[in-house]
């Protein structure tokens, strides 16, 4: 899919949920969906599939998200799936929530953790990366088993790598 | 001289007439009477003197002839003989050649054996020396590869061990921690 397609999506999806009134909400919601989607190779085939119809899609879709996300979120994703662009619901949120942060002057700062953190380790974190980087940010936590533990914080180029995993692969590789 | 002297004596001597089994007398029984002797020498000499007059010169030729065809034979033995032995001195100097080049291709058969044996030598202790040196190189090579394999093993079972170690390790209180200490590093890096 083009760019330019990826950004004319983004702005559809960006401009619904603001005119919804729930940016933050919706943002944050479709941002964990898409690392979902990224991580489970079966969700993946199954929106991704032509044989399968679309309103199938759209099934699955409200079938994962119904009560678990906001009505503007699942309506959202079922649309782009219904749509046939799930191939390019990663790229599309990504560039939904690169937009929802510029339009709060924040840089969107994505934290991969083994487990979640708490609303004050996530304040607190927001702080330490904005002290850090000078930019304040839209944090993003993304629960991923495999860092094992410590946290792997991405914003804008700048990675600050403080996982496990990266300790246990240097090891590793000076084995 | 006796012997003579006893002969004309005999002869002289005058013999009783002799009468033979057809009733025939002679003066003598073994002696020819006169007229038929001088009679019988007439007509001898007649025929020698006829014989040398009419065969003598066909005789003289014959004998000439023969003469000649036994010198021409002569001449063509030794003709013969002469062929005879150049042809055996030729047999002999082939022999002597045949001896020579039997001689000569032996002798570069031995060359040419002696120039194979060292060349095949040369080229043996060649190939064992090449042999040793791959043997030496496939031993260095093994033992390299030994060695890289058994470290590589180590260091998979060491990471595996590691890998384990780390995740048993990991409990709650020690996400807590290391969160707690990276909020703590990025603050503090300002």
């Amino acid at each position: 899919m083009s760019d330019a397609r990826i950004t004319g999506y983004a702005r559809a999806l960006f401009e619904i949920a603001r005119a919804e009134g729930s940016l933050d909400e919706v943002e944050d919601e479709l941002f964990r969906f898409a690392r979902s989607y990224e991580n489970s190779d079966a969700l993946r085939s199954a929106l991704t599939d032509d044989m399968i119809p679309a309103s199938k899609r759209q099934a699955i879709v409200e079938d994962l998200l119904g009560g678990k996300a906001t009505a503007t979120t699942t309506q959202l994703v079922s649309m782009v799936v219904g749509s046939g662009r799930g191939r390019d619901l990663p790229a599309i949120i990504d560039e939904l929530v690169l937009r929802a942060s510029s339009a709060k002057n924040l840089e969107v700062a994505e934290v991969r953790t083994a487990v979640a953190l708490t609303d004050d380790q996530q304040h607190r974190l927001a702080a330490a990366l904005a002290n850090a980087t000078g930019k304040q940010v839209n944090l993003k936590v993304v629960v991923d088993p495999s860092v094992l533990g410590g946290i792997i914080a991405t914003v804008g180029d700048t990675v600050i790598d403080g996982s496990v995993r990266t300790r246990l692969d240097q090891l590793k590789a000076r084995l | 001289m006796n012997v003579l002297y006893s002969i004309a004596r005999f002869i002289a001597e005058k013999e009783p007439p002799h009468t033979d089994s057809e009733g025939i007398t002679t003066h003598s029984a073994w002696l020819p009477e006169k007229a038929e002797l001088i009679y019988g020498t007439f007509a001898s000499l007649l025929i020698f003197f006829l014989l040398y007059k009419l065969a003598g010169p066909a005789a003289k030729k014959a004998m000439a002839a023969r003469t000649e065809r036994i010198s021409k034979e002569l001449e063509s033995a030794a003709d013969d003989k002469s062929g005879a032995e150049t042809e055996a001195a030729e047999i002999r100097q082939a022999k002597g050649d045949i001896g020579a080049e039997r001689g000569r291709l032996i002798a570069e058969a031995m060359v040419q054996a002696e120039s194979l044996l060292t060349d095949a030598r040369v080229r043996l202790e060649a190939e064992v020396v090449e042999l040793l040196a791959r043997a030496d190189a496939d031993i260095a090579t093994a033992k390299g590869r030994s060695r890289d394999e058994l470290r590589a093993e180590i260091a998979r079972l060491s990471a595996s061990a590691a890998d384990r170690g780390v995740h048993e390790s990991i409990d709650d209180a020690t996400q807590q921690s290391l969160i707690e200490a990276f909020i703590q590093k990025v603050g503090a890096s300002a």
